[in-house]
């Protein structure tokens, strides 16, 4: 439509509706939807400034009412004391080595199945496809007991294989991922790469994996955020409490904070303010990594 | 060495006693394949079937992980459908999935059409409404109860500032499921991030045509978006469903069932019995109605599907299109 079409059609709406025309009517719409949104933004923001601003909070200054929003003064103890109270540093630390040994399980067992599946020609593979799609409508409350009785009788109660051991054989979501993502690859690189003497382990490693970065990137922040975030788990199968994983430490941060004046909300929010943290960074880094993965794929596409 | 030389290696004597059993390219590519899932079959095995067998045999049992198994039959059925905290936590984790799972659908589907607005700024709004969402659970937990305390929250205050006396939330019986509620729909613009997909799958041209057609704003969302996104719906109702009667993290830390039972929901009294009166044959046993539940619904679904959901390769092929 060339740019006369439109002024001749505004002109004609114009002469009908002289104070309601398409200009208009659109300005006001977006006026409207921009005035919801940022409503909506302040209803999704207001609990997180709570929670900033009440770990910023004495005791006393959390139990006033009416409530202030902004602290004052600004009281830093509840991040000193988190440290102090518990050794939350050291709950971090045996997170981390979750996640260590996670990621490295995740990638590897995921990409190896999905590689078979999406590259390897055999019996049978379109039944186990289905299998391991049907595995992921099984509710995991079956699962649990038997699963506590044989890690107990395997001797790993207390100890973190529990914990680890599972992400090495593969899950239904990151395997059905990958292997969509490796279909997407031209078979014409292997065939390439065979040419030039390589075995299907090398295939997978050196040009498989490297191609599959975007989607391996969902799998790392999955597992990471997985790692990250274990609870149930670590409460099932772990009884020493300095074994614990940063999530459960939060919880025990209910029972230290009792002061006696009540809950000292602001160290908890301390603690809730901080585990967030590495959640909120993972998903401002991958925000932009998946966008780009995502964009590289429509491309060639 | 790469594994099919290692196959080679492994058979090739073997091979040249029997030339029978000398193994082809596409043989050897069969047992490669089955290798490379290998990880996948074996947990398959030890971590899912393995504990489903178990699990049903366990259920016939009084188990208390120190002594042996006693085999009891029946007795475990027996015994739950005369328990009243099995019937309590049935209706809890009814009236949750009652109440969520259809105000989540709806909002969910609300905020993916607005997201969907062609408008600046939009990516900013999507990535602020999925925030919630990435959020560890038991922080998130912990920050709505600080937010909804009876005197000194922030929603009460809210709520008093406009008139309005708000309810004991967490410490009530009453109120303790809708705080939950309250508390879960933090993340429903996040949740609406697949039905944008969806939305964005629907074909442009599909729109174009009703508008020549003369088809208003309505009509577009009622007989285009709507069919089109019942994939979207029936995926989300699907897994929704397998969630929605799994509820432990929230009410484990926020309330740990009570006040009063009011919050006991079936995973977290499945957990009680297993790890904390370490019932193991009555939890398996609980463990298997509660599948049977969600198997029962998940059948009902897949088969009301043929009702309402819509699948544009099915409806070309009707037509009799190549």
């Amino acid at each position: 439509m060339s740019t006369q079409d439109i002024s001749l059609q505004a002109g004609v709406r114009t002469v009908q509706k002289p104070f309601w025309n398409r200009r208009t009517r659109a300005w006001v719409g977006h006026t409207f939807v921009y005035l919801f949104m940022v409503a909506l933004a302040a209803v999704v923001l207001i609990p997180f400034f709570w929670l900033v601003a009440s770990s910023l909070k004495s005791v006393i200054q959390q139990y006033t009412f009416p409530p202030t929003w902004i602290p004052k003064p600004i009281v830093w103890k509840n991040y000193t004391d988190l440290f102090t109270v518990l050794p939350f540093a050291l709950f971090v630390k045996n997170t981390a080595v979750l996640i260590f040994w996670n990621i490295i399980a995740d990638v590897l067992s995921n990409s190896a199945v999905a590689y078979g599946f999406a590259r390897m020609r055999f019996r049978g593979r379109e039944f186990w496809f289905i299998v391991l799609l049907a595995t992921m409508m099984i509710p995991g409350a079956v699962q649990m007991v038997p699963r506590f009785i044989l890690f107990k009788l395997l001797g790993w109660y207390d100890t973190y294989l529990p914990l680890l051991v599972p992400s090495f054989f593969a899950g239904p979501f990151s395997v059905f991922l990958l292997r969509q993502y490796m279909m997407t690859i031209p078979y014409e690189l292997d065939e390439a790469a065979r040419m030039d003497g390589a075995n299907r382990f090398q295939i997978w490693y050196k040009i498989l994996l490297p191609l599959c970065t975007p989607a391996l990137t969902i799998i790392v922040v999955g597992s990471f955020n997985g790692a990250w975030n274990i609870f149930m788990d670590a409460i099932i199968y772990l009884n020493d409490w300095k074994k614990m994983p940063v999530q459960v430490g939060l919880t025990m941060l209910r029972s230290t904070s009792l002061s006696g004046s009540g809950t000292n909300w602001g160290l908890i929010m301390a603690g809730s303010f901080l585990t967030m943290l590495p959640s909120l960074i993972i998903y401002y880094f991958a925000q932009e990594k998946l966008i780009g993965g995502i964009a590289s794929v429509a491309l060639k596409g | 060495m790469s594994l099919s030389t290692a196959f080679r290696g492994a058979l090739g004597p073997l091979s040249r006693m029997k030339p029978r059993l000398r193994i082809s390219q596409t043989q050897q590519e069969e047992i490669e394949g089955y290798l490379w899932i290998s990880p996948w079959l074996f947990g398959l095995l030890t971590l899912t079937l393995g504990p489903l067998v178990a699990s049903f045999l366990l259920s016939f049992t009084q188990y208390d992980i120190v002594n042996k198994p006693i085999w009891v039959g029946l007795n475990n059925y027996r015994l739950i459908f005369k328990d009243q905290d099995f019937y309590q936590s049935l209706k809890v984790t009814f009236t949750w999935a009652l109440m969520s799972l259809p105000l989540h659908l709806v909002l969910n589907l609300a905020f993916a059409l607005l997201l969907n607005l062609k408008i600046r700024g939009m990516y900013f709004f999507r990535t602020l409404f999925y925030i919630p969402n990435v959020l560890p659970g038991v922080a998130t937990v912990m920050l709505w109860m600080w937010l909804l305390n009876p005197s000194f929250g922030l929603i009460n205050y809210l709520l008093s500032s406009i008139g309005i006396q708000g309810p004991m939330w967490f410490a009530s019986p009453r109120w303790a499921l809708p705080g939950l509620l309250v508390m879960s729909l933090w993340g429903v613009g996040g949740g609406a991030i697949i039905y944008l997909a969806g939305l964005q799958n629907i074909p442009p041209h599909l729109y174009e045509a009703a508008e020549i057609d003369g088809a208003g704003t309505w009509h577009r969302f009622w007989h285009i978006t709507l069919p089109l996104l019942t994939p979207t719906i029936f995926f989300t109702l699907v897994m929704g469903m397998i969630g929605v009667f799994q509820v432990f993290l929230t009410a484990f830390v926020a309330t740990a069932g009570g006040p009063l039972k009011a919050t006991l929901f079936y995973m977290l009294y499945l957990y009680t019995t297993a790890f904390q009166s370490f019932k193991m044959g009555y939890a398996s046993a609980l463990a298997w109605i509660l599948a049977l539940i969600i198997f029962f619904f998940t059948i009902l679904v897949f088969r009301s599907s043929s009702l309402w959901v819509h699948y544009e390769a099915e409806r070309t092929r009707k037509r009799g299109e190549p």
